[in-house]
């Protein structure tokens, strides 16, 4: 038995240092700075207010360039979304989703021409993108392809965080790093820059060129609930609201998780209890 | 590990509480049940219809695209729908035949919204086996359906050949004087 | 041990469909009055629990199926479709896909309980073969059921393995377009992969079938590895086994509960959410951490052939085993020097798994620069890697043969109603 435990334990210590690996572990970037968001833990619900504001965000400053095209605006009026109102528990007929929807315009056909048209959004629209395909995209970015948005939160390793992080993180490049046309230094965003750098080669700065411009600065969207819009909190609004866009249903799998889980350890107990039962007098 | 026991009795012992015994049991099979029973409903609800497909269950129409006299077809819930603006004639002759014998009996009033009586509107689908009326056909100037010979009045109500029922008003509303909600 | 049936049906309706098709008396054999030894621990639990995961990976997946698009153009959305507008969709998915986890996890355990309790050895070769076999279809089921959602590392990780072939002399090339379908991992690929992964499940239903025959013909193995020798030795299926493998199967859903609820993308890689693009590679290339061990051996070997070998060679160790080992002794419970070999095995497993994950120059110990050996610093997980996977077949290939010739063991009880010669004897 000692001697089981010391192997394992040799292992252990082993397998710490191997899964410790190098600081930058992150394509080189800084870890991403933690932000104490409403959704997060076993209870974590949206926070309505700040979905709007970072709804807001979206609309004003990166739906420029993103598309956010695997939502509907109904999806706005459902439950734990930023328009959702218990008045109207189908969230078809939520006014201010079909206001919202109101506002896009989507492609369409005439049905009696044939003719394309563009015609404005219903609630059962997705988002419309702002450039027709991914060419388009690039020839107006400079060849970079700003990535939808839908699952953005979801499909970057640290999720929310890192938008949060990336979009405040811009510093200047420090000197001996060269960099490269329509690029930004951004200590956040993954890259291997010791091609472009020139200085002390044992430590080559975290993180990468990011095509982006910094979207965001204070006072750049003013909040209707009087919030106050420093870039700080643009950032925070606008990253728990691509956290929604990616995962909406985050509230119902929390609270169903909940339930199930008292159900199970209930069930494990009773089930438990009756192996005990069954077993009493047997020797096992 | 369970208890060691050398030499232990293989009989199981019965008698000390066989009432408190089986009550463990079937509490646990009970709440094993009541758990997989659960656990089938949302297995059976993903085949209604989602989320994307119940956005479209309704849908608004412009009247202002209808002239009097004519009929719009427009599809909703992919199957037609027959949108009429119906003339003060062809009213006339609905609600005079609203107490004459037919199949499925209904008065012309019970098919409209109070107040804009000139508005039909009836799913395009013969109640017989599910074929298109065709516009005006027929001797009531309905419509009729090509596929076995049913006559539909101006109200859409089955009045000769083998459909049983009228054709289907569904759920609508008048958002405005121009524009109606159907769904 | 399949002995005579003691089956007896009570109703008119019993008899009349016992005449016709004695399946009731079959379940009955099997299920209910089949002698079970009654010294089983939890590791023996894990068989149940792999028939829960394999019914609930069945169930989810045909459930996806109703909404899935297998083609290149529609799969990535069609999921999003599911986790965003179908009823409950989000649960299935999450089911789906941490459910496959929760069945690697578990039958990792159920093999390591028959590696280390000898459950392979004679006279249940066959029983053990036909786990290998139905590992085997897991695996292809589980490769190409990643593929299925159409992400980066679906796309890319399809694009690795399936060049994998174009390693072998002659006819690799065509193998590999073969199985495209085209010239490049594309939409003929997922549509294949589609029709395959939904085939092999039910393949191995049937086999498992066979595997829980082949083990009702010679009967459960158990921790002392002595066989039942009388009816004190058992007892029977149903309540015993039945209650406790219901109680092990309940522990195990909370487990499955907390990933599916509270972690549901824990197991899986982030950029599986980026839709596949064959132009763009993700910086890190990784299969799922089920995968890892073979991945660490394939890298391991610096020829492309020689490590499409080695990575199935380990698997085809699997299948030699039962003829590998030399013991007389079944369980590793009285073979003291063989546990310790063991818990090593067991660690290195890890070890690799850890390897498979982490790029392969990447030092182990951070910041440590010592030698460079075949292109390689020591302190990479290469290196280690390479330890590792040399540990692994010298385990199959010259400890399990070697040992059990030369191995001092513990006295084997003579029964398993009379376990107890040692306190020592009743652990493990």
């Amino acid at each position: 038995m000692l001697r089981k435990l010391s192997v394992i334990a040799a292992a252990a210590g082993l397998l710490v240092v191997g899964a410790a690996g190098p600081a930058l572990a992150n394509g080189g970037a800084l870890p991403a700075k933690e932000v104490h968001w409403s959704f997060e833990g076993p209870f974590g619900k949206f926070d309505q207010a700040q979905l709007q504001r970072g709804f807001k965000v979206y609309r004003e400053v990166c739906s420029a360039c993103h598309s956010l095209k695997l939502v509907s605006f109904r999806n706005f009026g459902d439950k734990g979304g930023p328009f959702y109102s218990e008045k109207y528990p189908n969230s078809n007929d939520n006014p201010w989703v079909k206001a919202i929807a109101k506002d896009y315009e989507v492609a369409d056909i005439d049905s009696e021409t044939g003719d394309a048209i563009k015609r404005p959004a219903t609630s059962a629209d997705h988002f419309p993108s702002p450039f027709a395909n991914e060419a388009a995209a690039r020839a107006s970015n400079g060849g970079a392809l700003p990535p939808d948005m839908s699952l953005l939160a979801k499909a970057r390793e640290e999720g929310p965080n890192h938008i949060y992080s990336v979009v405040t993180g811009y510093v200047d490049a420090p000197k001996g790093l060269t960099v490269p046309t329509g690029g930004h230094y951004n200590p956040y965003f993954p890259g291997d820059l010791s091609s472009s750098w020139h200085g002390d080669h044992k430590h080559v700065p975290p993180g990468g060129f990011i095509a982006m411009a910094p979207p965001l600065k204070a006072g750049l969207v003013t909040f209707d609930d009087g919030t106050k819009s420093t870039l700080d909190q643009q950032a925070k609004d606008v990253s728990a609201f691509l956290m929604w866009a990616a995962e909406p249903k985050l509230e119902e799998r929390k609270q169903t998780g909940f339930a199930v889980l008292i159900y199970l350890v209930l069930l494990s107990g009773l089930l438990y209890a009756s192996y005990k039962t069954v077993w009493k007098n047997e020797s096992h | 590990m369970a208890d060691t026991a050398v030499g232990a009795t293989t009989e199981p012992e019965h008698g000390s509480d066989p009432s408190r015994r089986d009550f463990i049991h079937i509490a646990a099979i009970a709440a094993a049940a009541g758990g997989a029973a659960t656990l089938v409903w949302p297995f059976i609800d993903q085949m209604n219809p989602s989320a994307d497909t119940r956005a479209l269950a309704s849908t608004e129409f412009d009247l202002t695209k209808v002239a009097e006299g004519q009929q719009v077809t427009i599809k909703w819930r992919g199957k037609p729908l027959f949108v009429r603006n119906r003339t003060k004639a062809e009213i006339a002759k609905a609600v005079a035949d609203d107490n004459a014998s037919m199949k499925d009996p209904a008065t012309d009033a019970s098919r409209v919204k109070p107040g804009k009586s000139n508005w039909l509107i009836v799913g395009g689908i013969c109640t017989h086996l599910g074929c298109v009326p065709t516009f005006g056909g027929g001797e009531y100037g309905g419509w009729f359906c090509p596929c076995h010979g049913s006559v539909y009045d101006t109200s859409g109500r089955i009045r000769k050949g083998p459909a049983p029922l009228n054709l289907v008003v569904p759920e609508y509303a008048f958002l405005t004087d121009t524009k109606v909600k159907i769904g | 041990m399949s002995g005579h049936s003691t089956y007896q049906p009570k109703t008119g309706i019993e008899r009349w469909l016992d005449a016709r098709l004695p399946i009731i008396r079959l379940g009955y054999d099997s299920f209910v009055d089949y002698p079970t030894p009654r010294n089983l621990n939890y590791w023996w639990t894990f068989g149940g629990i792999l028939s829960l995961c394999l019914a609930s990976q069945l169930i989810t997946g045909i459930i996806l199926v109703m909404h899935y698009n297998p083609s290149a153009q529609g799969a990535f959305a069609s999921v999003e479709h599911i986790m965003r507008d179908v009823n409950y969709g989000w649960l299935i998915r999450y089911m789906h896909a941490n459910g496959a986890s929760m069945f690697f996890i578990a039958v990792y355990i159920h093999m390591l309980r028959g590696l280390y309790y000898g459950s392979y050895k004679a006279p249940r070769e066959v029983l053990w073969l036909l786990g290998c076999v139905i590992y085997l279809l897991m695996m292809a089921t589980a490769f190409m059921g990643y593929v299925l959602p159409w992400g980066q590392m679906s796309f890319h990780g399809a694009v690795v393995i399936t060049n994998l072939f174009g390693a072998l002399p002659l006819v690799g090339e065509s193998i590999t377009t073969w199985l495209w379908g085209g010239f490049a991992v594309d939409n003929p690929t997922l549509n294949r992969f589609f029709s395959l992964h939904y085939l092999l499940p039910f393949m191995i239903a049937g086999v498992v079938i066979l595997h829980i025959w082949a083990l009702h013909v010679v009967g459960q193995n158990n921790p002392t590895g002595v066989d039942p020798k009388s009816k004190a030795d058992t007892v029977p299926f149903t309540p015993y086994a039945t209650v406790k493998d219901g109680f092990a199967m309940s522990v195990f859903l909370i487990l499955f509960a907390f990933f599916v609820f509270y972690m549901p993308n824990a197991l899986g890689h982030a950029d599986n959410y980026v839709e596949a693009n064959p132009l763009v590679t993700p910086s890190h290339i990784v299969p799922e951490w089920y995968f890892l061990p073979f991945y660490a051996i394939l890298r391991a070997v610096p020829d492309k052939l020689m490590g499409v070998l080695a990575m199935f060679g380990a698997i085809a160790c699997l299948f030699a085993l039962p003829w590998l080992d030399t013991s007389k002794v079944r369980s590793m419970r009285y073979r003291p020097t063989a546990k310790i070999y063991f818990v090593f095995f067991l660690v290195v497993c890890i070890i690799l798994g850890f390897c498979g994950a982490k790029l392969p120059d990447d030092p182990v110990i951070p910041h440590l620069t010592t030698f460079q050996v075949m292109g390689s610093d020591l302190n990479s997980f290469v290196w280690l890697s390479r330890a590792a996977s040399l540990y692994y077949f010298a385990f199959f290939l010259v400890v399990l043969p070697v040992l059990g010739l030369v191995e001092k063991t513990l006295p084997v009880p003579d029964s398993i109603a009379s376990p107890a010669l040692s306190a020592d004897a009743h652990k493990g």
